[in-house]
C-alpha cells in the first residue's frame, strides 16, 4: 500500500510538471462539449430549390412560397428553363429542382396533370434523400392545403405527431451523450498507454522492473490518476451539457456516474494493455486510433445500431462503447433506471475485470 | 549465508538462432569489485539482465545473493541495485523526490528514508541540489545519483552497466571512489565497462568474445597470463578474435 501511494504521488507530480498535460485534461472536454454539439448536426439544412415553372398559375406560386416558408428548404432560383436549373445543379449551387408542368392547375381540376418532377443531387446521399422527403412533403401540403379550401376536411388536421423523449427534435441531445464517450476514449484511452510507452522510451521502466514491484501495484498506478481524471470529465460534460445546452438527465445521475466509471475502467485498461504490446509511441498510436475508429464509428454513437446489417450489430455486442452510450442516451433522454439497464451495466462490468486483468497480466517485467 | 554472492553455471541466452550469451560460468564473492568486460555486443548486458532478473536465461542456472535466477527473479530484485547503461532516474522530479520513490518502492520506513536520503545527498556533497529537477543535472552528477539510488536499501550486490560512459576523467575518479566506499562496507560491485584503467581497480575481471567468457583472473594475474603491460594490451590480444559486435 505504501509502495502504491509513493507511485501515485509519483504520477501526479509527473502530470502536474508536464507542461501540457494538464491544460489539455481542462480544456479538451470544454472545447469538445462546447464546440462539437454546435457545428456537427445530421439535421439536412439549407436545401436549395430551384423551381422551374412552367405553369405560372396560383398553385405553382403556392408551391413556391411553401418551399420558401419551410425551414429546412430555401428557394434559390425560380426559372422557366430546365437546363438552366440543370446547369445549377451540377455546379452544385442548387441542390433539388421542382418542375411544375404545364397547365398543371388547369388540368387537376379536371383529371389527371401531368406530374411535378423533382430532381434531386445526390451525390451526398443523406442530404439527397432527406432533402427530397422534405421538399415532396412541402409540395403534398401545399397541394393538400389547396385542395381542403374546397372541402370541409382538413387532412392535415387529422394527424397528430408527438416526438417522444426529444420533442424539439434536436439533434444535439443525441449527439452530447456520444460527445461524452468520445472524451473517454480520448482522454482516458491514449493517456495511460501512452504513459507507460513513454516510460519505455525513456527507460525509466527498466529501473522500475529491476525493483520487487508487484506488477498489480505499477499497473494501478498507471490506471488510478486516469480514473480520477475521467471522473473530472465526466463531471465538466455534464456541467457543459447543461448550462449551454440546457441538457439534464432526466434519470438519476448516480447511474450516469456509475456507467461511466465502468467504461473508463474499461478504456483505460484496454490502453494498458495496448502500451504493454508496443515498444514505442509510434506503434501505441497506430494501434489505439485503429480501435479507436471502430470504436466511435461502429458502437452506435454517431449512427444508429439498428440501421447496420444484422452481422454487424452482433459484432457491436464486443464494443464496449455501445453498451455506455446506450445507457447515456436512455437516462439523459428517457429517464431509464439502473435496474432496467442492468444488461449494459453487466456487459461493462465484464469488460472492465477484462481488460484490467489483462493489463496487469501482459505487463511484463522479465522477458 | 555463503561467501559467494553470484554463482553462475552454464548461462546460455539465445534470440532465435543467435546465441548472445554462451555457456557462461563463474562465481563472485561478498565485497568484491567484478570486473565484466568485453566489445560492444559480446553480451554483457545480456548475461547482466540475467542475473538482475530482468530476462529469463535459455539454459543453465545460476544464483544472485542466494536466489535462483530462473525461479526467484523477484526475489533476487529485493536484493540487488541496479544502475542500466541509459539514465533511468525519472528526469521530471528531483534529486530528493526520485530518493523518497526508490526508497518507498524497497520499503524503508519513512524516517529511515528520510535519514538514508540525508546521508546520500552528504555523501554525494548534493545538499544544495535536493530540490533541483534530475532532468537538468549534468550527466556526471546524474550518474552518480543513479549509483548512490541504487544503494538506497543497502543490497548485496549493485550491478552497473558501463556506469562512467562519457563522463569526464574528474567524476569518473569519484564515482570510482563511490564504488570501492560501496564494497568496503561489504556490497559487492559488478561492473561493465569500457575503460582500461578502470578494469584494474577491479578485484577480478572477466573478458567476454563473442558470447563466452575468455579469461577470468585478477588484472595482475592477467597481465602475467598475456604477457602485457597493461590490461588494454590483455583486451585488444582477446578481443581481436571477436567475429561479432565492433
Amino acid at each position: 500500500m505504501k509502495v502504491f501511494i509513493a507511485l501515485l504521488q509519483k504520477e501526479f507530480l509527473q502530470i502536474r510538471r508536464n507542461s501540457f498535460l494538464p491544460r489539455l485534461i481542462i480544456a479538451f472536454p470544454i472545447l469538445v462539449m462546447l464546440l462539437m454539439p454546435l457545428i456537427m448536426t445530421m439535421d439536412v439544412r439549407n436545401v436549395n430549390i430551384a423551381i422551374v415553372d412552367l405553369d405560372h398559375s396560383s398553385t405553382s406560386h403556392r408551391i413556391a412560397s411553401h418551399i420558401n416558408a419551410s425551414e429546412y428548404l430555401s428557394l434559390a432560383q425560380s426559372t422557366a428553363e430546365y437546363p438552366l436549373a440543370l446547369d445549377a445543379l451540377k455546379h452544385g449551387d442548387i441542390d433539388i429542382i421542382v418542375q411544375i408542368p404545364n397547365n398543371f392547375e388547369r388540368d387537376m381540376t379536371i383529371s389527371t396533370p401531368e406530374r411535378i418532377s423533382i430532381t434531386a443531387n445526390a451525390v451526398n446521399a443523406t442530404k439527397g434523400s432527406m432533402g427530397l422527403q422534405y421538399t415532396v412533403q412541402t409540395i403534398a401540403k401545399a397541394l393538400a392545403e389547396l385542395q381542403c379550401e374546397k372541402s370541409p376536411i382538413n387532412v392535415q388536421e387529422l394527424l397528430t405527431v408527438e416526438n417522444r423523449y426529444n420533442p424539439t427534435l434536436n439533434y444535439r441531445y443525441y449527439m452530447i451523450p456520444a460527445l461524452m464517450i468520445i472524451l473517454f476514449i480520448l482522454i482516458c484511452g491514449f493517456l495511460p498507454a501512452l504513459s507507460i510507452v513513454g516510460e519505455k522510451e525513456s527507460g525509466t521502466i527498466e529501473q522500475i522492473n529491476v525493483t520487487p514491484i508487484s506488477k498489480l501495484t505499477f499497473t494501478l498506478s498507471k490506471l488510478v490518476p486516469y480514473w480520477i481524471i475521467g471522473l473530472f470529465v465526466v463531471t465538466v460534460a455534464m456541467i457543459v451539457a447543461r448550462l449551454v445546452y440546457g441538457l439534464s438527465p432526466v434519470g438519476s445521475v448516480a447511474t450516469i456516474y456509475f456507467g461511466a466509471i465502468l467504461f473508463i475502467f474499461t478504456i483505460s485498461g484496454f490502453s494498458i494493455t495496448i502500451a504493454n504490446f508496443s515498444d514505442t509511441m509510434q506503434q501505441t498510436m497506430f494501434v489505439m486510433f485503429f480501435f479507436v475508429m471502430i470504436f466511435m464509428l461502429l458502437s452506435g454513437l454517431l449512427t444508429p445500431i439498428d440501421s447496420m446489417p444484422q452481422w454487424a450489430q452482433r459484432f457491436t455486442l464486443l464494443l464496449p462503447p455501445r453498451y455506455l452510450v446506450e445507457i447515456l442516451r436512455s437516462v439523459y433522454l428517457k429517464g431509464t433506471t439502473f435496474i432496467e439497464l442492468w444488461p449494459n451495466f453487466v456487459a461493462l462490468g465484464i469488460f472492465a475485470i477484462f481488460f484490467n486483468t489483462l493489463a496487469a497480466l501482459t505487463y511484463k517485467k522479465q522477458a | 549465508m555463503s561467501d559467494i554472492v553470484i554463482s553462475v553455471k552454464n548461462l546460455t541466452k539465445q534470440f532465435g538462432n543467435f546465441v548472445a550469451v554462451d555457456n557462461i560460468s563463474f562465481d563472485v564473492q561478498r565485497g568484491e569489485i567484478f570486473g565484466f568486460l568485453g566489445a560492444n555486443g559480446a553480451g554483457k548486458t545480456t548475461a547482466m539482465r540475467m542475473l538482475c532478473g530482468l530476462s529469463y536465461p535459455t539454459s543453465g542456472s545460476g544464483t544472485v545473493a542466494g536466489y535462483d535466477v530462473m525461479r526467484n527473479g523477484e526475489q533476487i530484485k529485493r536484493h540487488i541495485g541496479y544502475m542500466s547503461q541509459r539514465f533511468s532516474l525519472y528526469n521530471d522530479l528531483t534529486v530528493l523526490e526520485n530518493m523518497r520513490l526508490f526508497a518507498s518502492i524497497y520499503g524503508l520506513s519513512k524516517k529511515h528514508t528520510e535519514e538514508r536520503a540525508t546521508e546520500l545527498l552528504n555523501q554525494l556533497n548534493f545538499m544544495s541540489e535536493r530540490n533541483t529537477l534530475v532532468g537538468s543535472l549534468p550527466l556526471g552528477w546524474k550518474q552518480k545519483l543513479s549509483f548512490v539510488i541504487a544503494t538506497i536499501h543497502h543490497p548485496d550486490v549493485i550491478f552497473l552497466d558501463e556506469p562512467t560512459g562519457g563522463v569526464d576523467p574528474i567524476t569518473r575518479r569519484q564515482f570510482w571512489e563511490l564504488i570501492y566506499k560501496a564494497a568496503e562496507n561489504g556490497t559487492t560491485i559488478f561492473v561493465t565497462t569500457h575503460y582500461m584503467d578502470e578494469a584494474e581497480y577491479c578485484s577480478r575481471v572477466s573478458i567476454m568474445v563473442d558470447g563466452k567468457i575468455c579469461a577470468l583472473d585478477t588484472p595482475t594475474r592477467l597481465k602475467e597470463q598475456y604477457s602485457a603491460n597493461s590490461m588494454d594490451e590483455v583486451f585488444r590480444t582477446l578481443a581481436r578474435g571477436a567475429k561479432r559486435g565492433g
